[in-house]
């Protein structure tokens, strides 16, 4: 079931791609059919989930690569536990959003809607991969989409954003790599359930704490963690509106993902030792992230600096090692995944009709697209972290776990929502309210049931988690128990 | 008797290759419709059948487990000459397909696959001569016929090629055999055996010995085409018919490494000096690696940033040699990887070359500028280079990643982690230049819009080779037996 969700989109793909040019409108139903059935592939298995059973659930497990002589082997090996489970359909979710925003292609859409799926394939592939080399090729698959989409589909200078994130990720991959096969050459498996059961590593083809700071730089790019972000605000901007939404709804969550997988689960006892400084760098992030996105006038950018900012809490939460922390990380992830793809949603529905993204361009929108004014509003507001929306319950839970550990690096990062406030209020404020400018007397709200639908269904998730956190709650902490008890 | 059978693969590459030369002469006599009918069918399909039955002859010898040595056990046939047999024979086949289109309308073709094929012969017994004579004969068999084929054009490019390749041939022969001379007269032997025993407890020797195993390496590492013996890759490759530059970067490579691992290992493996050719060759690999990779950057013929790319990649069959001897010596696991590495680049070089010939030979161009928009001229080739250079960066699902997988690990088991590291750099930096001709493929517009499509043959031979590649990625298990049953050949 998990292999037949995690590849479909890529036969999808390629049924996309070889569509005959007489029938290249069919291509994005074909995209949303597929990513439906995926989606619903997703809800199935969460439904299915046994909350009491064993932790790694809808095992697929083939060996790959063995030797006789080497002692180390490469398996096939994919499944969910509570913390990845979440992850994926937060994934399903946002690519069949993707699908629908990108409803009016015009430019190559075969090719495009091929790699958003390839670009799925990918992604489902990190979150359910138990075995490092395999999600490390699923890490890299989706290198190849994201160039093509960006430069061939996006706005800009989309083809030096493109560059600078390969290049950017294939440096941190790189260390990555090395520290994978480190890992899985000092223990003989590759195995994320047998590395997480064995003790310390056998003393050392590389030393521990080197291979916890190389994983640490990959997924630390990812993430991004500041001083390694500064890829993201191109890519962000210049990337077509979908692409945007899967970079800051799941992207960037693959570095979440990898640093609690991998870095704590694998080697808890470096992760302890590094706490106070991963937290620093948290701190760090949310706080330069926040300052940098007050100054921002382009409204993607905008978005993008309040990703670092947000991703900063991740961090935080992480670092605190203890169980409350990491089931606020995770939730964190989920709830940034929904907010932000719905803020870049409504940014690209904007831009589509006023084909500008200037701040100070843009007034009185509300007027013309009372609409897109509320929604913009309510995701703006459940970005700032507003009781009874998504954003509040992961931040608050992130803050309550870090308080004891951290106490003066907390109460930095709260400043981060007060500055989130400032930021997100007086975007609103500005391109919103204020005076109707005669520029935008003839443009339309969103109306079309494409721009509709998965805006309001990012809506009512975002509401549903913020006021029932449980759904996803619950499994998530199940997930991080097994991580905090090896930490703690 | 029994002896011809064990040289079957060989002998019956070298018949059909005289038969060539035979018919050739007589061919002149049929009429003129009958003499374009050898020339187009009689001479390629000839030659064709050659190195399929060669390729049978030595699968048979697999599937029963005919092994055994002749000629006064100058020359073995185990695991590992059978190997290289194999590999070799489907090397020649691809060549002869290579070809096919590529001499339309030379009236040497004859000449030009008897060369072929009896420089194949030459490659199978350098893998399997275990007498330093044989290796030498063997090894001038192989090189004389690929001097001539470099040359083979004859215009300016390729005759310069020629007279490069057999200046800088013949120094490395004369290399070699004072290396030969040496352990000749250290041992006073010229079979491996008796080498071994000499060098197992020759502890006063060790310089000797040292001396002798420098000069081999440099001699051997022109075939490899290993720095700093590299000189002749870029130039040659550019100016060879592009088949015999494919023949070359494979076949010759992969029999250089061949002959050096049973000159190394079974001759020099055991006693003090092991260590010794261990770290050299862990230096080499380095160097091998590093100036080929950053090299091929600044590259813009996609000829010579394949043959800087060889030079890249022979750095990380090294890494094999290397760990077989090096801190925690990994024979099986060493040779093994060198082993699965030259069946996994012989697929990915090959398809490189097959699609690079495809290409060039519609848009007369070599320039990397000129791929721009492939994808849509010819998306099947744009597709199958793709797999091929993601092969050779070490991406998975292909060949070239379990392949470097399985190598750098043999080198961390040997205690050589910096060697891996390294390796795993230089991996990193040969992804922007071979991910530039792939996205130059893909993104961008098409120089012209005419399509660019290739030959039946040339298909088949790019279908078999992306085939090869992908299977030895996704499901590599037979021929990772396969490796280190042949690397057991040793032990």
């Amino acid at each position: 079931m998990l292999s037949f969700m995690t590849f479909f989109p890529l036969a999808g793909a390629v049924a996309v791609a070889l569509l005959p040019r007489a029938r290249e409108a069919w291509a994005r139903w074909l995209a949303l059919a597929v990513s439906l059935v995926v989606l619903a592939c997703a809800l199935a298995l969460f439904a299915a989930y046994d909350r009491d059973g064993a932790q790694f659930q809808f095992v697929d497990a083939h060996t790959w690569i063995s030797s006789e002589v080497a002692p180390f082997t490469v398996r096939y090996l994919l499944g969910v536990d509570g913390l990845s489970l979440p992850l994926v359909v937060l994934t399903a979710f946002l690519a069949t959003v993707a699908v629908l925003v990108s409803w009016n292609i015009e430019l190559r859409p075969r090719e495009y809607f091929a790699w958003l799926l390839v670009l799925e394939t990918s992604l489902l592939g990190v979150f359910s991969s138990l075995d490092l080399v395999l999600f490390f090729l699923f890490f890299e698959l989706e290198l190849l989409p994201m160039y093509f989409l960006i430069s061939i589909w996006g706005t800009g200078r989309r083809v030096y954003s493109a560059w600078k994130y390969v290049l950017f990720t294939f440096f941190g991959s790189a260390f990555m790599l090395v520290g994978i096969l480190a890992l899985g050459f000092a223990a003989g498996t590759f195995d994320m359930r047998e590395l997480q059961e064995m003790g310390p590593l056998r003393e050392a083809v590389v030393p521990a704490a080197v291979i916890f700071a190389f994983l640490m730089v990959a997924f630390g790019i990812k993430l991004p963690v500041v001083p390694l972000h500064t890829w993201l605000p191109d890519a962000h901007t210049d990337a077509p509106t979908a692409v945007s939404v899967i970079l800051a709804g799941v992207l960037l969550k693959m570095g979440g993902y990898g640093i609690l997988r991998l870095c704590f689960s694998i080697l808890p006892d470096v992760a302890r030792d590094a706490s106070l400084f991963l937290a620093a760098f948290a701190a760090l992030s949310i706080l330069y992230g926040a300052l940098v996105t007050l100054m921002q006038q382009d409204l993607k950018r905008l978005i993008a600096y309040s990703s670092v900012s947000h991703m900063g809490y991740v961090l935080l939460g992480a670092s605190a090692l203890g169980t409350v922390g990491l089931t606020g990380a995770a939730m964190q992830m989920f709830t940034h995944g929904l907010i932000t793809g719905l803020l870049f949603v409504m940014v690209g529905l904007v831009y589509d009709r006023t084909h500008t993204r200037a701040i100070p361009e843009l007034s009185g929108l509300a007027h013309r697209m009372p609409y897109v004014a509320t929604v913009m509003a309510i995701a703006g507001l459940a970005s700032l972290g507003l009781p009874s929306l998504a954003g509040f319950v992961s931040e608050m839970t992130v803050f309550l776990g870090t308080f004891p550990q951290h106490q003066l690096l907390t109460v930095l990062g709260v400043m981060g929502v007060l500055l989130a406030a400032g930021y997100i209020l007086w975007m609103v404020q500005r391109v919103f309210w204020g005076e109707p400018s005669p520029r935008w007397q003839g443009i339309g709200d969103a109306v079309a049931w494409w721009e509709r639908v998965p805006t309001l269904a990012l809506v009512a998730v975002i509401l549903l988690v913020g006021i029932y956190p449980a759904v996803v709650m619950d499994l998530f902490e199940r997930g991080v128990l097994p991580i905090a008890s090896r930490l703690g | 008797m029994e002896n011809v059978n064990l040289i079957g693969p060989q002998l019956l590459l070298m018949a059909v290759g005289g038969l060539l030369l035979i018919c050739d002469a007589f061919a002149g006599l049929l009429g003129a419709r009958r003499w374009m009918a050898w020339y187009v069918v009689g001479t390629p399909g000839l030659a064709l059948l050659g190195g399929l039955g060669s390729l049978l002859w030595a699968v048979a010898h697999a599937a029963t487990d005919t092994r055994g040595s002749a000629f006064f056990d100058t020359y073995v046939l185990d695991d590992f000459s059978l190997f290289f047999a194999v590999l070799f024979a489907g090397v020649v086949i691809a060549v002869v397909l290579f070809s096919v289109d590529y001499l339309r309308g030379n009236r040497h073709q004859a000449e030009y696959y008897a060369l072929v094929l009896a420089s194949a012969a030459g490659l199978m017994f350098l893998a399997g001569a275990r007498d330093l004579i044989a290796i030498f004969v063997a090894l001038e068999l192989t090189s004389i016929c690929q001097f001539i084929l470099a040359g083979f054009l004859k215009d300016d490019r390729s005759s310069e090629a020629g007279i490069k390749y057999l200046l800088l041939g013949a120094v490395a022969a004369a290399l070699t055999l004072y290396g030969m001379a040496l352990l000749f007269g250290l041992s006073g032997s010229t079979s491996l055996e008796g080498i071994a025993r000499a060098a197992a407890e020759a502890d006063d020797q060790r310089l000797g010995f040292v001396l002798a195993s420098v000069l081999l390496a440099a001699g051997l590492g022109f075939k490899m085409a290993i720095v700093p013996f590299q000189m002749w890759v870029p130039d040659v490759y550019q100016g060879a018919p592009t088949p015999v530059t494919g023949y070359l970067s494979v076949g010759s490579k992969a029999a250089g490494f061949a002959v050096a691992a049973r000159v190394f290992v079974e001759g020099l493996g055991q006693g003090a000096i092991a260590p010794d050719w261990a770290t050299m060759f862990a230096v080499l690999s380095v160097l091998s690696m590093t100036l080929g990779n950053v090299v091929a950057l600044v590259q813009n013929d996609i000829k010579r940033l394949l043959g800087y790319s060889s030079i890249a990649q022979a750095g990380y069959f090294l890494i094999g040699l290397a760990a077989v001897a090096a801190g925690e010596p990994q024979v099986e696991l060493g040779l093994g990887g060198l082993l699965f590495f030259a069946a996994s680049y012989a697929f990915t070089n090959l398809g490189a070359f097959a699609c690079v010939i495809a290409i060039s030979q519609r848009i007369r161009s070599d320039s990397i500028a000129d791929y721009t928009g492939m994808a849509r001229r010819s998306p099947l080739l744009a597709l199958a280079l793709t797999l091929c250079l993601v092969s050779l960066t070490g991406i998975p699902p292909t060949a070239g990643f379990v392949a470097k997988l399985y190598i750098f690990n043999a080198a961390v088991q040997a205690d050589l982690v910096w060697l891996a590291i390294a390796g795993v750099i230089n991996s990193v930096i040969s992804a922007y230049y071979y991910l530039r001709i792939v996205l130059n493929m893909y993104v961008g517009e098409p120089v012209s819009p005419e399509p660019v499509r290739p030959t039946p043959l040339l298909a088949v031979a790019t279908a078999a080779a992306v085939a090869g590649l992908l299977v030895l990625g996704v499901f590599p298990f037979p021929v990772i037996d396969a490796a280190e049953a042949a690397a057991r050949a040793f032990s």
